[in-house]
């Protein structure tokens, strides 16, 4: 557990030591103040509450959270320091988890400053609070789950752009797996068994209750089953391709 | 001790390392010399556990690198090729990293991150971004880094490559000053470096240990071994003279010095100042040689590309 730390909060001071931290938590915070406002009509609803906040957060994170991921790996293979990272007596699965949770603990930052909205909200009226809790929590989750599609793609290639392509297109197609554009590819040719599941995959469905405000086990344990899988599928291809 | 057995190494169809056998002792300074592309760094890369090798393992202090590697690695300090840093951080900031996951913590964190800036002359860039540092300072960051922990073992991937003449100098002292208990692999293709540096030299070419010699035996091979080289006036008539010895086996003028290879009959260098007395040719420069490494280099590397 303590590599798993030193390698996080080393990670986090790379972030702080260039503009990508800041450069990212201003992007953040002006689309999802933009998205709220302008496209979710917050003061026009009349309704004391977050929903125009954040039900545009899985967009928002569509492109936002492969742009913050796709450095993780795709980076060290590029620059070498990851036969340095990996020659250290550590195991590869506390150097995933480190990077991992370093990126996650910063998407976690960028969400809690947007705390004036929630003032704001406090202020114009009576909102849940426990709602708007259990919302800010299943958007981060949910953003756990992006980032850890980012993170495993951005071990498969040494070109940073090429990791945020990939990404943004697999984050898309669980976001919008729930779809019949998205349904449609996999009918014809996969047993209806399997699309029920790829139907069930949808980030949007998962996301849906949580950002109400109404907490679902299984959509607790779907997004962390994301992360675990994804983090896994990280380290076979981080293993695959060491000094390839 | 490391001991590398039937180490080998494919890319796809390519055999980088091809059933790489020896072993090497505490005390010696091992110089893996090569052409580029003879499969140098990734024997070095499997040592240290980066790759995976195909086939064949290596021991390291006792511990395999495959199936014990988080204690084969603890032994070893490394410097990849190009001495890839943490460009964003602070020299500080990241001997501090790796001395923590070298499992140092606290007032032992900071002794030995202040030791290895003390050996490699760090102080003036210690709270400098690794981004804005010069090349031999980057080096000399990335040579910190390996010898932290003062590590049994050391492997050092073209140390002094792209160094000037000074840096260079500096890093071969410190390498000497730590050799006495160690093993430090390095990998070059400077040649003066073997001779400077290393008790040992191994030649790789083609993935396949083509020599393994002291530098100095592997000099012997040189067929300049024991020649006499000199620089006269009437050099046409120095060298028909000369060719006549019994001493000398052949002769050769090339660039305006003549060259006499020995035949191994009685002492050439004595008789060469002698017959040249006699006919009173003037020599402006005569000295004895060693023999040539990159002679012996290109003679070993050039047998196996054939």
């Amino acid at each position: 557990m303590g590599n798993t730390l030193m390698i996080m909060r080393r990670e986090l001071a790379s972030y702080f030591a260039t503009p990508v931290a800041y450069v990212f938590i201003v992007i953040f915070l002006i689309m999802a103040a933009a998205m709220s406002f302008y496209l979710g009509g917050f003061y026009e609803r009349g309704i004391a509450d977050l929903e125009p906040f954040f039900v545009f957060h899985p967009w928002l994170y569509l492109f936002l959270v492969p742009a913050l991921g796709m450095r993780l790996w795709a980076e060290e293979r590029k620059s070498g320091t990851i036969e340095l990272l990996l020659t250290l007596p550590i195991k590869t699965g506390e150097a995933i988890l480190g990077k991992f949770l370093a990126a996650w603990v910063f998407l976690g930052l960028a969400l809690a400053l947007t705390f004036p909205i929630w003032i704001t909200v406090n202020y114009l009226g009576d909102p849940d609070n426990g709602a708007i809790l259990t919302a800010y929590l299943g958007s981060w989750l949910m953003a756990g789950g992006f980032l850890a599609i980012s993170s495993c793609l951005s071990a498969a290639t040494r070109n940073q752009v090429v990791a945020f392509i990939l990404a943004v297109v697999v984050c898309f197609l669980f976001l919008l797996s729930g779809l019949p554009m998205v349904l449609d590819l996999f009918r014809g040719w996969l047993p209806q068994v399997l699309i029920d599941t790829i139907a069930r995959m949808s980030f949007l469905e998962h996301f849906n209750a949580l950002s109400r405000g109404v907490i679902d086990v299984r959509d607790v344990v779907y997004f962390s089953l994301v992360i675990g899988v994804w983090l896994i599928a990280n380290r076979v291809v981080l293993e695959m391709k060491r000094g390839g | 001790m490391i001991e590398a057995k039937s180490l080998t190494r494919r890319f796809g169809s390519l055999l980088a390392v091809d059933r790489l056998s020896f072993e090497v002792e505490a005390g010696e300074v091992l110089g893996f010399l090569g052409p580029n592309g003879a499969g140098k760094s990734t024997s070095m890369k499997m040592i240290t556990g980066y790759l995976p090798p195909s086939s064949g393992t290596a021991v390291v202090g006792g511990h395999d690198i495959v199936s014990d590697s988080l204690a084969a690695r603890r032994l070893m300090g490394y410097l990849p090729e190009g001495a890839p840093l943490y460009g964003e951080l602070s020299v500080g900031q990241f001997l501090a990293f790796v001395a923590g996951i070298r499992g140092f913590a606290g007032r032992d964190a900071r002794s030995a991150v202040s030791a290895a800036v003390d050996r490699l002359d760090l102080h003036e860039v210690f709270n400098q971004t690794i981004d804005t540092l010069s090349k031999g300072f980057k080096r000399r960051v990335g040579l910190a880094q390996a010898i932290l922990h003062d590590p049994a073992v050391l492997i050092l991937d073209e140390p002094t490559d792209g160094l000037d003449p000074n840096q260079k100098h500096q890093v071969r002292r410190l390498i000497r000053s730590m050799a006495e208990d160690k093993i430090i692999i390095i990998s070059t293709h400077i040649l003066e470096e073997v001779e400077a540096l290393c008790s040992r030299a191994m030649i790789i070419s083609r993935g396949r240990i083509v020599a393994d010699a002291t530098p100095t035996e592997l000099v012997r091979r040189s067929r300049y071994h024991n020649a006499v080289t000199l620089m006269a006036d009437r050099l046409e008539t120095a060298a028909s003279v000369l060719g006549e010895l019994d001493e000398a086996r052949e002769v050769e003028i090339r660039e305006g010095r003549l060259t006499v290879f020995p035949s191994g009959r009685g002492r050439l260098y004595e008789a060469i100042s002698r017959t040249l007395a006699e006919e009173g040719i003037e020599v402006s420069e005569i000295q004895l040689e060693a023999g040539r490494l990159d002679e012996v280099f290109r003679e070993v590397t050039r047998e196996e590309a054939a």
